[in-house]
């Protein structure tokens, strides 16, 4: 744990129990959010992103077990919190906003209700808590804030609505924000706009941000340093350029060329990856993307490949870059 | 918001309509003549027709109905075939004591079930929600009238807690007289209204706006009562609208089983003597409570959930 970390995970893996067994979610994932810095989390649906947000938040449901791991932020591993222990810090040290903002904000309360509740830790008077409200919401730029206050969820726009969120959380200047896909519901401009005013306020704030997506133009826009997760596990982590320049994992190098901002040829399809993710009941013994790696080679399939760190990446989860396997 | 209540009320008054139109079918399919079982079997033919004539009974149905509505919209509801007094008055005296007791039932039912669906909802597999999901439904499974039944047993004749007959005077005595009849009415519904808020406030906890207070740091007891109950209450208040029905109709033989006078009582005797006019104006003013209830439940649930208004608005 150094200064200089907003948010450590070590060796953090969580299963789930169901009907047909342990369902290993995410396993042995770590990396580390810089204070004041921004990291994307990329994967694809079902790759543990929300998982790993839950534990963050301390929101995971009840079927979740925590095999081993910490989460730090700052000082205090977030797992050894207390329910009560870890209420004191959300809303306060660790802001949220999430991806659905149709959804994600009551529908029965006013704005002004949700923005002054999230108050409650400070003794102020109504009025001022409804001031503050309404300078947060000037920050984001909703015009007219003092109306949109008596305003229901439904009487605004989703990209006003996500403001919303966004103002919300970050009305308590949190250490650390962790947003989970959330402009994924927005169209192309709003999404643009939605993050410049994230970098904007996060830099006025100094909070760190974990942002999670799947989208890889937003990462590159946003993110100063990158996580790639896949089946579950982290197969890339390193800071952004250096990791769009030159991915190291073959699954990051499929899963860029299957960005369609990237493609520059004219072709019928879009590129696709093929084969299916691995059942996280039964987790292969090798490497988790090996079914479907177009440089398998003969360790793949049985050695579990371990983090390494190698020029450009901070850690990359390959035999391919494993004097000790290859040679 | 008006346009819609007035098209409510339209709404409202066609139904009415159209009960009385069952009713007048209803009436006459019924066997035994009036005149003859009000008059007795030794009445003469001469004096069960002057009868007849009197309360309307020798003209075709279709013009008796249509006197009915002529008259209803003077506010004129006939005459006691019997005693010969305006029905209205007569129901308006019995009105206020099947108030109560329908007020008594709703309460009976609101406070224990949202109680113990909210209990249950909270310890959700627990045993606390397997023993509050055994209570509701043996309360829901066991007939009103056998209720009524042991409760006269054991806290009126054993327990001697409370009176066993009679609807009492002045405001103690009534409300200490409602207790037995209103559980009898509103035992079975705690069980409704515990169910089916048990099942939308879990349905509600699932969805995105309350993870998103949870990560605010808000409390449970917040999140439960301010952010979750006022919308998964909306399910249970309409169902109430429609349990009120029930309960008017469960007035008639608890008004009966306690000897309490109301309107269910009323119309029990009056179809007993075949008093038609009585009949009818009784089932016409329970019919226009029951739809005024249920208006009045959708507007508490337009008050209590803004994107009702919104599409209401709309």
């Amino acid at each position: 744990m150094t200064r200089n970390t907003a948010l450590s995970i070590r060796d953090l893996s969580i299963s789930y129990d169901t009907p047909e067994g342990r369902l290993r979610a995410i396993r042995e994932v770590s990396f580390d959010v810089a204070r004041g810095g921004i990291t994307g989390l990329v994967g694809e649906s079902g790759c543990g992103k929300s998982t790993l947000m839950s534990a963050i938040l301390g929101l995971l449901d009840g079927a979740a077990i925590v095999e081993s791991g910490e989460i730090w932020l700052g000082e205090t591993d977030l797992l050894t919190l207390s329910r009560g222990e870890m209420r004191r810090l959300l809303g306060d040290r660790i802001g949220a906003v999430f991806q659905d903002p149709m959804r994600s904000l009551n529908p029965v309360l006013t704005i002004g209700r949700q923005m002054t509740d999230i108050q409650f830790r400070h003794r102020l008077s109504r009025r001022t808590k409804r001031e503050r409200a309404i300078e947060m919401l000037h920050k984001v730029r909703i015009p007219d804030p003092a109306a949109r206050l008596d305003r229901y969820p439904h009487e605004l726009s989703g990209g006003m609505r996500q403001r919303v969120a966004i103002a919300m959380a970050l009305m308590a200047e949190p250490d650390l924000l962790v947003a989970d896909e959330p402009t994924t519901a927005l169209d192309a401009t709003l999404e643009m706009r939605t993050i410049e005013l994230l970098r904007e306020l996060q830099q006025e704030i100094g909070c760190a941000i974990v942002f999670i997506t799947h989208h890889l133009g937003v990462v590159s826009e946003l993110c100063d340093d990158t996580v790639i997760m896949y089946a579950g596990e982290v197969v890339e982590a390193g800071p952004t350029r250096a990791l769009f320049e030159a991915p190291r994992h073959p699954y990051t190098d499929l899963l860029f060329a299957c960005d369609p901002a990237r493609i520059r040829e004219r072709s019928r399809h879009l590129p696709t990856i093929p084969g299916t993710v691995p059942g996280l009941i039964d987790v292969p013994p090798g490497c988790v993307f090996a079914e479907r790696c177009p440089e398998r080679f003969a360790p793949c399939g049985r050695l579990h490949p371990r983090p390494l760190r190698v020029r450009g990446s901070e850690a990359v989860r390959c035999h391919l870059h494993d004097p000790e396997v290859t040679s | 918001m008006w346009l819609y209540f007035l098209k409510r009320l339209g709404l409202a008054v066609a139904v009415v309509a159209i009960v009385i139109a069952a009713l007048f079918a209803m009436i006459h399919a019924i066997p035994g003549d009036p005149a003859r079982v009000a008059l007795g079997p030794r009445a003469s033919e001469e004096l069960v027709a002057a009868f007849r004539e009197r309360i309307g009974l020798d003209q075709p149905i279709l013009v008796q109905m249509g006197n009915f509505y002529v008259s209803l919209l003077r506010g004129d509801l006939g005459r006691d075939a019997v005693s010969g007094e305006p029905v209205l008055r007569i129901l308006l005296s019995q009105l206020p004591d099947t108030l109560y007791l329908v007020l008594g039932s709703i309460l009976v039912a609101v406070v224990p079930g949202v109680f113990l669906g909210t209990l249950a909802a909270r310890h959700r597999g627990s045993l606390i929600d397997r023993v509050t999901s055994v209570i509701s439904v043996s309360v829901m499974s066991i007939p009103a009238f056998v209720i009524a039944i042991y409760l006269l047993l054991i806290f009126s004749i054993e327990l001697q807690w409370f009176p066993a007959i009679g609807a009492g005077e002045g405001v103690l005595d009534r409300l200490h007289r409602l207790v037995l009849p209103s559980l009898a009415l509103g035992l079975a519904w705690i069980g409704y209204v515990a169910r089916i808020l048990r099942a939308s406030i879990l349905e509600e906890m699932n969805e995105p706006h309350v993870r998103t207070a949870r990560a605010f740091g808000l409390s449970e007891n917040r999140i439960m009562y301010d952010y979750v109950l006022r919308i998964a209450i909306l399910p249970t208040i309409t169902v109430l609208g429609i349990g009120v029905g029930h309960m008017l109709s469960g007035a008639v033989f608890a008004e009966i089983v306690f000897a309490r006078p109301g309107i269910g009582k009323l119309v029990f005797d009056a179809i007993i003597s075949r008093n038609y006019p009585v009949v009818t104006g009784a089932v016409l003013l329970t019919t226009i409570f029951f739809v005024l209830v249920n208006l009045l439940a959708d507007l508490v649930i337009a008050w209590l959930d803004p994107r009702v208004r919104h599409d209401l608005a709309g």
